[in-house]
């Protein structure tokens, strides 16, 4: 190891180091770009989009016969394919719309659900290793419970109790997001409780107890701010991880409901038409990849530059 | 065995959320009942007595909770047969599945591990790494998807005219047991449920056996003068593969996970189709039964790698 990286390893991470680090890692660097971009669509979808994403496309002025079978891309036929620059979905939906638009929905699920459980998991998580004893020990064996129970079908069946207590319909984004969230949380508060277990023992939280701060205080201004970085690094896996379940969910029919566009149930009505349309079930799994991928490497250099011991 | 007895609470912790969340959440156990504008509120209030809904909900409990520990998992509505019958028929060939995404996961994964690690930074190294990255950002669906799309419906075509053409869809083509045509079936979605795990696998075994290489007694044995190989096999991998037991035993909650999406998929009769199916038509009872069972495979499994761990590395001991 040379002279250099030693002492960089030495110094207290700052905000330079940090820099440094993060963008030694090209492709993390690379997830940034494409996240940015994908934000962007998402933001702007109202805009880019030259359809309206709803809009059935048939028997109107642009394509006055429809044949009944999905528009092809353009790239695939000009002739065929009525200015849908990535064709229809199996009704004669603009494909290109719904993805600018599925964005929307997967980048806030995977936002919302993950400040969820970070707030969640960070406060149940700081309260067990602050306090420790029968706190720490009944919220721990909660986490067992919620681990043990694969996330997935779980995740399901409460989706299932929503639509079947009142209807389908009540799966909105407000309750996806809830119930990822509500369920999530475990693997944040274990993170938080290793890094609190150790933290109260050091001299500056017995310091900071000695002049008389409040638990509240301590936990939230002296301790939180050291437990920080494996929250950020686990968060931003999360989002990805968020993102994939959403579209699961959509995918089997229980997640965001008809019309509104989601990458997951745009595959899901792809099925239908796999023989005739194959773009239709490649275009927005694409979309989900190339998303996911792009945080999963944001992720992996923020690993990296915030604490390399970690891996 | 002290291990063995601290499983049980959590089993029963577990069992208790699984029937908070089912059996108090609105409408409860009713809620099917409810809509239907043909039962009466005077059915309803039968239907409750009948079935022990108006006592305390403590009382409830423990009742249910017997019946579960004698494998009276109830009735399923859906089906129209007991739950744990239900359940048990579609057993094996969730199994099958299963044992044959974990083979190819281990075998695939371990390897490329292996390879990643030996050659550490090399461009076989870093293509490894890129795809194992693929597989851990791949949407299973999606994945099943793309790979009917390549070999069912357009098949792929090999040199001298012939094709790879692949059924997507169940587990055998007829009701007579045909080895060949059972495999055929199974290759497909074997190859989409192991993805995750080969990704995963492989960047833990890399991880590991570098790990282990840059140990002391790694360097010790090279210092006698044995070849790199010989301290490969005879010491790294002995001493890489034991935590990834523990890994491949995690990976079950995520196995059983992207079992319900394939089953679901290709058409493969098991279990995860079977909770699906209980999904769509509210069939509470299943998807109770199914939980448990789940839970219990995954409490059964931790405790079975935590066994076999301090077995393998002497160095373990739990008190």
């Amino acid at each position: 190891m040379s002279a250099a990286a030693i002492v960089e390893q030495e110094l207290p991470l700052s905000k330079v180091t940090f820099w440094t680090r993060f963008r030694r890692h090209k492709l993390a660097i690379a997830g940034v770009v494409v996240l940015t971009l994908m934000v962007l669509a998402a933001v702007f979808a109202g805009q880019l989009a030259p359809f309206n994403p709803d809009f059935i496309d048939n028997g109107t002025a642009t394509v006055p016969h429809w044949n009944g079978t999905p528009l092809p891309p353009c790239f695939q036929d000009r002739s065929l394919c009525w200015g849908h620059a990535l064709g229809t979905d199996e009704v004669g939906r603009d494909l290109l719309s719904r993805l600018l638009f599925g964005a929307r929905i997967s980048l806030t699920v995977g936002l919302f659900a993950v400040l969820m459980e970070v707030l969640i998991g960070t406060t149940l998580g700081a309260i067990a290793g602050y306090y420790g004893g029968w706190i720490d020990y009944a919220l721990m064996r909660l986490t067992d419970v919620f681990l043990s129970i694969p996330l997935l079908p779980l995740l399901l069946v409460l989706t299932a109790i929503v639509a079947a207590t009142s209807s389908k319909a009540a799966l909105s984004f407000g309750v996806i997001v809830i119930i990822i969230g509500a369920l999530t949380w475990p693997s944040v508060a274990r993170l938080v409780r290793a890094s609190f277990l150790s933290l109260r023992e050091r001299e500056f939280a017995e310091a900071a107890r000695a002049v008389g701060n409040n638990d509240g205080r301590i936990i939230f201004r002296h301790l939180l701010p050291n437990a920080v970085a494996p929250i950020i690094v686990q968060a931003t896996l999360d989002v990805a991880g968020v993102i994939v379940l959403e579209s699961t969910l959509s995918f089997l029919g229980f997640g965001i409901q008809p019309p509104t566009a989601s990458w997951g149930s745009m595959l899901s009505n792809s099925q239908s038409d796999l023989q005739i349309a194959w773009w239709a079930a490649v275009f927005p799994g694409l979309c989900i990849l190339v998303t996911v991928l792009a945080i999963n490497y944001i992720g992996d250099g923020l690993r990296d530059a915030l604490d390399p011991n970690m891996r | 065995m002290r291990r063995t007895l601290q499983s049980i609470p959590l089993l029963l912790a577990i069992s208790v959320i699984l029937y908070g969340i089912l059996y108090n959440m609105p409408g409860g156990p009713l809620a099917p009942y409810l809509q239907n504008p043909h039962i009466t509120a005077a059915d309803i209030a039968r239907l409750k007595h009948n079935l022990g809904l108006d006592q305390p909900v403590p009382i409830q409990y423990l009742k249910w909770l017997g019946h579960i520990l004698t494998g009276d998992m109830g009735y399923s509505t859906s089906n129209s047969e007991p739950v744990f019958q239900a359940l048990i028929e579609r057993f094996p060939a969730t199994l099958e599945l299963m044992g044959a995404s974990l083979f190819i996961a281990i075998a695939v994964g371990v390897s490329a591990g292996i390879i990643s690690a030996v050659y550490r930074y090399s461009a076989l190294d870093y293509a490894i790494t890129t795809f194992a990255f693929f597989g851990q950002s791949m949407p299973v669906f999606w994945f099943a998807l793309m790979m009917q799309l390549a070999f069912a419906v357009h098949g792929i075509p090999l040199p001298g005219g012939y094709q790879i053409q692949l059924p997507s869809a169940g587990i055998s083509a007829s009701d007579n047991f045909d080895f060949g045509d059972r495999i055929e079936h199974l290759i497909l979605p074997a190859i989409v449920l192991s993805l995750l795990q080969i990704a995963l696998f492989s960047r833990f075994m890399r991880s590991s056996l570098l790990e282990v290489l840059g140990t002391d007694y790694m360097r010790t044995a090279a210092a006698k003068g044995l070849s790199f190989r010989t301290i490969l096999y005879k010491h790294g991998l002995k001493n890489a593969l034991i935590p990834v037991v523990t890994v491949v035993a995690l990976s079950l909650p995520s196995l059983l996970a992207g079992a319900i999406v394939t089953e679901n998929i290709f058409a493969w009769p098991g279990m995860g189709r079977l909770f699906i199916n209980a999904l769509t038509q509210s069939d509470l009872a299943l998807l109770m039964g199914y939980l448990l069972l789940v839970a219990f495979l995954v409490v059964f499994s931790n405790l079975l790698a935590d066994v076999v761990y301090a077995w393998l590395d002497p160095r373990v001991k739990y008190d």
